[in-house]
């Protein structure tokens, strides 16, 4: 019977394309350990060449901050002075 | 394990406006019980027709004409597998766990693709499969690119990148058979014949008979209807059939050229949908095959999940003996 059976480990999954690029999330896996999830994240996720280095995961083990305090945790508009076009160059500088 | 959700209440005004903001809404976001519900039943039917989708097809992989074919067929089938995967994940997102939805796969309370529960005969209904279901299909899912909930934006992505290849080894394979011999023309046509009404149907009820449409598109979860992509199916598919000198099984198609906006379309004849709801309610000719086969395949992996496990701890247990 399904019920008896227990929940395998759900990992997320990051790809590299190639050296030079980094480990981009792509989707998750269900494995009970860390070379089975290895093992089945490239059946899953790459088939056609889409990667040339794995890592994964365990989800519970990612931990992000609360989608609900986005304004608090990434609000920049009152450090207007961190980007460039904040600074007036004459035009004749040329580009700086 | 299901993941945790955000439990935060969203007013339907605020999370309508962000919806028509064209912001995606990403899993750990607050989200109308609605919403979640939709996306649940929807990735949920999808991933499940993925997997039953292996099964019509898995059973022409020993048969296959020649080994190029069986190539082809087992890249097809596994990619399928993978496809089911990427939306069980997807689905997973939304705090629904995997065994939950195996569970309902296997005790038949799920629902995936009615086009499944038909039986592949012969050789061409594997071509007549991959041209038109999964034409059918990759018509429904271009738009679900661009869905508004990421994590199933994202698997579509990647799937309709792979399907491509899916319908042009179908059509090749009738078109192999259109240009063989009388036999094997005939077993082309006869499979056009088997599919093309099922595939027609593939994109749901006309749309007043659709009651889910109305808040999936508000939702940006479906951006066209039911019958706008079946007229882009029809409209597709006719003239590829045309190409390869096969007739498309409807006395009534003909062109019209007020559909579209006055472009011009195909106008198409009457869907029985007293056999489209007979299949969906569990009664067609595959229905409880495709049910068992899954049960069979679950059963007697029983023993593989087990070991797999039993491997883990133990891998596990000497590290720590080492540590």
């Amino acid at each position: 019977m399904v019920s008896e059976e227990k929940e395998t480990i759900l990992w997320e999954v990051f790809i590299q394309p190639k050296n030079g690029l980094s480990h981009r999330h792509c989707g998750s896996i269900h494995a009970p350990d860390r070379e089975m999830a290895i093992l089945s994240a490239r059946n899953v996720y790459s088939r056609r060449g889409e990667g040339q280095s794995i890592w994964v995961v365990r989800s519970i083990d990612i931990v992000s901050s609360d989608p609900d305090e986005k304004e608090e945790t990434f609000s920049s508009d009152d450090k207007i002075y961190r980007h460039p076009t904040f600074y007036d160059v004459p035009d004749d500088v040329g580009h700086m | 394990m299901a993941r945790k959700q955000n439990e935060k209440i969203v007013s339907l005004e605020e999370f309508q406006e962000k919806i028509d903001r064209d912001e995606k809404i990403e899993p750990k976001d607050s989200m109308p019980e609605a919403y979640r519900k939709t996306l649940i039943r929807q990735i949920g039917q999808h991933a499940h027709s993925e997997v039953v989708g292996m099964l019509p097809e898995g059973n022409w992989i020993t048969r296959a004409p020649t080994l190029r074919r069986k190539l082809s067929l087992l890249a097809k089938v596994q990619d399928e597998a993978g496809h089911g995967l990427y939306l069980y994940c997807a689905a997973e997102t939304l705090g629904k766990s995997r065994m939950e939805m195996t569970q309902e796969l296997l005790s038949g309370k799920a629902k995936y693709s009615s086009i499944f529960n038909y039986p592949t005969p012969t050789w061409a209904d594997i071509g007549a499969i991959g041209w038109l279901v999964d034409g059918a299909a990759i018509m429904n899912q271009i738009p679900l690119c661009r869905c508004s909930y990421g994590p199933y934006a994202r698997a579509m992505i990647r799937i309709c990148k792979e399907e491509s290849f899916h319908q042009r080894q179908g059509y090749e394979i009738m078109l192999t058979l259109a240009k063989g011999t009388k036999a094997q023309k005939e077993m082309a046509q006869r499979a056009l014949n088997r599919w093309w009404w099922p595939s027609v149907m593939m994109f749901g009820p006309n749309d007043a008979d659709s009651p889910n449409t109305e808040n999936s598109v508000k939702w940006k979860i479906k951006r066209y209807t039911n019958d706008e992509l079946r007229q882009k199916f029809v409209d597709a598919i006719v003239p590829q059939a045309e190409k390869i000198g096969l007739t498309v099984p409807d006395k009534d198609l003909k062109w019209d050229k007020k559909r579209n906006n006055g472009k011009g379309g195909y106008a198409y004849g009457e869907i029985n949908w007293d056999e489209f709801w007979r299949v969906v309610r569990g009664d067609g000719p595959m229905n409880k095959e495709r049910i068992s086969a899954k049960q069979k395949a679950w059963n007697e992996g029983s023993w593989v999940r087990a070991a797999a496990h039993a491997h883990a701890l133990k891998k596990q247990t000497a590290l720590q003996a080492a540590e």
